[in-house]
């Protein structure tokens, strides 16, 4: 599912206009996108929390032509699942 | 800092003319709404942030750790979280 149509769920599950709906989704979506643009950990109990990782500069390699390159140090985001949505997700090991 | 579900419920409070009492339960009820999908397999897309992914894992071996046992893992089902090109490129200050 796309956000625009998390955003009618909402709607519908809380029977509240689309546009009210839209503006939670997207409160929530920037509160997180804000926090850790400022290297801050987001921590929501039961689904998960997203933490920064800084990786290190680096001399990888082109697979393909086995040529080397040069990979910059770059930050990228660390998802790790709650507890209880890991066991939820996981439906073949009830 | 840590940015956690009671800091998003000020800012849905903040943006809408709802109670905070309000604002709790939209933000409570849209992770329920995205926990189901995901535990029914369902992939959610959130343009400018990620998305999250349910994938299937085989069975392997594996080995506990501290007493070095082999132990076999079943089957599983994982949750995955891809960060959007476009924060990507955001925390990386392009």
């Amino acid at each position: 599912m796309t956000k625009s149509e998390l955003i009618e769920r909402v709607s519908e599950r809380m029977n509240i206009p689309k546009n009210r709906a839209e503006v939670v989704v997207n409160a929530v979506f920037d509160s997180m996108k804000q926090a850790l643009l400022e290297d801050d950990r987001v921590e929501l109990r039961g689904f998960g929390s997203f933490s920064i990782r800084n990786y290190d500069a680096r001399t990888g390699r082109n697979p393909r032509t086995g040529e080397e390159v040069h990979v910059e140090a770059k930050k990228s985001i660390h998802f790790k699942v709650g507890k209880e949505l890991r066991g939820r997700v996981d439906t073949l090991n009830d | 800092m840590t940015l956690t579900k009671a800091n998003i419920v000020d800012v849905v409070y903040d943006r809408t003319q709802v109670t905070k009492k309000e604002a709790s339960e939209y933000v409570n009820e849209l992770f329920e709404l995205m926990k189901e999908a995901l535990e029914d397999g369902e992939e959610i897309k959130v343009s400018g942030f990620g998305k999250f992914e349910v994938r299937r894992k085989g069975e392997r071996v594996g080995r506990n750790p501290r007493t070095g046992d082999e132990i076999v893992i079943p089957e599983r089902k994982v949750l995955r979280f891809k960060v959007s090109q476009v924060l990507k490129d955001e925390l990386n200050g392009n």
